[in-house]
């Protein structure tokens, strides 16, 4: 792989990086490690662990997919890989 | 009209329609046979992968498990939708780039070998199959209840119906069928939800109704169901988990890698046009998906509440929930319990001989229920309610009118068919192409593939139909093994192929036989061989249940990708590097550009 080659392949793994630590945050932090102390917190009518384990974390999927494809639609161009 | 005649009309309805489309789009283009999605747009192409991608467990089991279960039947929601970021990022973009059309074939390229195709196409098989079996158990359930007969014949129903639909051809590669199948599943799923959170809350989107409050006080719904459960002895619906925190990570853990390696999935992104749409169609997929997903706490939840207050009048009254006329009387039940006791799959039992129903949790350990029940003369739970008929007997419990509970009926049939045809389709390429054609008999005729193909899904459809009438658990249980076989075998050998160039051969299948093996030997311990009853063989491990560290065998996928991972990196460090090829193709299959029509002759 050239050094260019290199570079694209580095900022797309901190990309993916980035994103899976929110991903993760979300999911299996703010919905089920933590999701007893953030119990106490109430969002509407949701205690805020059970709201992220049951209807939070799946918005924040969907979002961070479409932020992602973004993003990486960026890093092609910037390295000048994209698809014609 | 009956009840029966409106659902058999709305049944056979949606029927004629998906036939309709499948002969129009027939018409229209031949290649849509082969390839699912190239050429549609993205959103489309994403609620026909939503209706490949929701089965029978989303449809029908899931909801029921959350509602049983509360806060701890998130591992579902958030299990069968995070795969979804992995897939879109770590191996959609770059499977598409290789440009093949099945799991086995880029097993078979990037590893350099037809055993590494041979152990993918086993591993394909184990999970796709486990898969089917909790297919039908949705199935049976849907057509014991719809056509009033017992949960077996219901099954056998359902096999006749699933086979003759995947046989019936390429159906599930047309886009557009799913596309329509979607749209009936997921208003079939919604519009219940709609009524009864209008009913409960007064808002008519479930997912804020579950966060309002519970219609004409100022408590919420939430804080109402809490409290009515555990008085009566249940855990507190919003914190309670059956499994221990790291059973519910890893169960997590297994559902979402599972989901970025089950074949029928990973499909349909292989065929969109360009690497940049694989991206984006994993993203259209997830909201139609997270649609049916958001909506399903809120059908558990009100369900509960539901359930709870029919058999139980002081719920509504705020009343003593242990008086003696809170409870109903046998005689006076609503005709939904008639009609599910028929399936056997809701039992009344009159333990203490009053004629009234108690339902409670008998077994629980707050002394305060138990002197309380024990003063009022209950003794012991008098219900029983198998968790899978919960989404489809909800409509009923509350009353909605009898084209709404038509339409549910048609809306499992929907997922349930279009995931095992999309599945018995799977198996049948691997079989009859990935196994027969290109490795044992390479002269064999494109009839007799064909043919093969068909033998080897008429095979799948009895093997899983027959453990269907026993299934290992309820539907989304089952299907949750199927999702760790492929997360402890497919996924693994995947993200190597991809993101370590290094990984040869010998790493791979040992990886992958590894993985798969720990999980099978882990499941079938509890479940018996191949799931059959008393073949289980728990006493050679000391006889204790979820003898590794606690873990359920449902979420035991996690541990063996885990084992996957380790084997084929220490397997691949003691045997030679991968050719100079191999690598460079690795390198390619990580940039965009250059990607390619998918090659590959693929019959279907």
């Amino acid at each position: 792989m050239d050094k260019s080659g290199k570079a694209y392949w580095k900022a797309v793994l901190t990309l993916v990086a980035q994103v899976l630590v929110v991903w993760f945050v979300v999911s299996y932090g703010a919905g089920i490690l933590f999701a007893p102390e953030l119990n106490s917190i109430k969002l509407g009518g949701y205690p805020l662990g059970f709201w992220f384990a049951q209807q939070g974390s799946m918005y924040i999927f969907v979002a961070l997919i479409f932020i992602y494809a973004k993003l990486m639609g960026n890093i092609d161009r910037k390295f000048d890989v994209h698809e014609e | 009209m009956s009840l029966q005649a409106v659902t058999y009309l709305i049944v056979g309805a949606t029927f004629a329609l998906y036939i309709g489309i499948a002969i129009w789009a027939r018409a229209g283009s031949t290649s849509e046979f082969y390839v699912a999605g190239s050429g549609v747009h993205p959103v489309l192409n994403g609620m026909a992968t939503g209706a490949d991608w929701m089965s029978a467990a989303s449809f029908i089991s899931m909801a029921g498990l959350i509602s049983n279960m509360g806060y701890g039947g998130a591992l579902f929601l958030m299990g069968w939708t995070g795969g979804y970021v992995l897939l879109a990022m770590l191996l959609a973009p770059y499977l598409r780039k290789f440009g093949k059309y099945t799991v086995p074939q880029f097993v078979g390229d990037r590893y350099y070998s037809k055993g590494a195709s041979s152990v993918a196409v086993i591993c394909l098989i184990a999970a796709s199959v486990t898969y089917i079996i909790g297919q039908m158990t949705g199935v049976g359930v849907a057509f014991s209840r719809f056509l009033g007969v017992s949960n077996a014949t219901g099954v056998f129903v359902g096999m006749a119906i699933v086979f003759m639909y995947a046989v019936f051809g390429g159906m599930k590669g047309i886009t557009y069928t799913q596309v329509a199948q979607y749209c009936v599943l997921i208003v079939a799923y919604t519009i219940p939800a709609i009524f009864i959170s209008m009913h409960l809350t007064g808002n008519p989107i479930p997912q804020l109704g579950l966060g309002g409050n519970f219609v004409g006080t100022d408590m919420t719904l939430l804080s109402k169901l809490d409290q009515v459960v555990t008085e009566l002895g249940f855990g507190k619906y919003t914190e309670t988990t059956r499994l221990s925190t790291l059973n519910m990570f890893v169960y997590t853990v297994s559902l979402m890698i599972g989901t970025a390696g089950l074949p029928h999935v990973i499909i349909r992104f292989f065929t969109v046009p360009k690497v940049k749409d694989a991206r984006m169609s994993a993203g259209w997929a997830l909201v139609f998906i997270a649609i049916l997903y958001t909506t399903a706490p809120a059908v558990a939840a009100m369900a509960r509440l539901n359930l709870q207050a029919t058999v139980n009048k002081a719920v509504v009254t705020g009343g003593d929930l242990f008086a003696e006329e809170a409870s109903i009387k046998y005689d006076e039940r609503p005709d939904w319990m008639k009609r599910w006791e028929v399936t056997g799959l809701l039992k009344f039992a009159d333990k203490n001989g009053d004629g009234r129903i108690q339902y409670y949790n008998d077994k629980t350990k707050n002394a305060d229920v138990l002197a309380k029940a024990e003063a009022a003369g209950w003794k012991g739970s008098e219900l029983t309610v198998n968790s899978d008929i919960i989404v489809l007997a909800n409509p009923e419990i509350a009353f909605l009118p009898d084209w709404v509970i038509g339409l549910v009926a048609a809306g499992g049939l929907a997922a349930a068919l279009s995931t095992a045809a999309g599945l018995l389709l799977a198996i049948s390429s691997a079989i009859s192409h990935d196994l027969l054609k290109d490795m044992w008999m390479p002269d064999l005729s494109e009839k007799g593939e064909l043919l093969a193909g068909k033998i080897a899904m008429a095979f799948s459809i009895v093997v899983a139909g027959y453990l269907g009438l026993n299934p290992p658990g309820f539907a989304a249980g089952t299907v949750a093994i199927a999702f760790g076989l492929a997360a402890s075998s497919i996924f693994p050998c995947l993200m190597m192929g991809i993101f370590n160039k290094k990984m040869n051969k010998e790493g791979a299948i040992a990886g992958m036989i590894c993985g798969l093996g720990v999980t099978m030997l882990y499941v079938f311990a509890h479940k018996g061989l191949f799931f059959i009853k008393g073949t289980e063989f728990l006493g050679l491990f000391g006889g204790k249940e979820n003898f590794f560290l606690g873990i359920e065998p449902n979420a035991f996928g996690t541990i063996g990708a885990i084992v996957n991972f380790v084997v084929a990196y220490l397997v691949s460090k003691v045997t030679p590097d991968p050719p100079e090829h191999i690598q460079h193709l690795v390198e390619n299959v990580r940039i965009p550009r250059g990607a390619k029509a998918v090659d590959g002759s693929h019959a279907h």
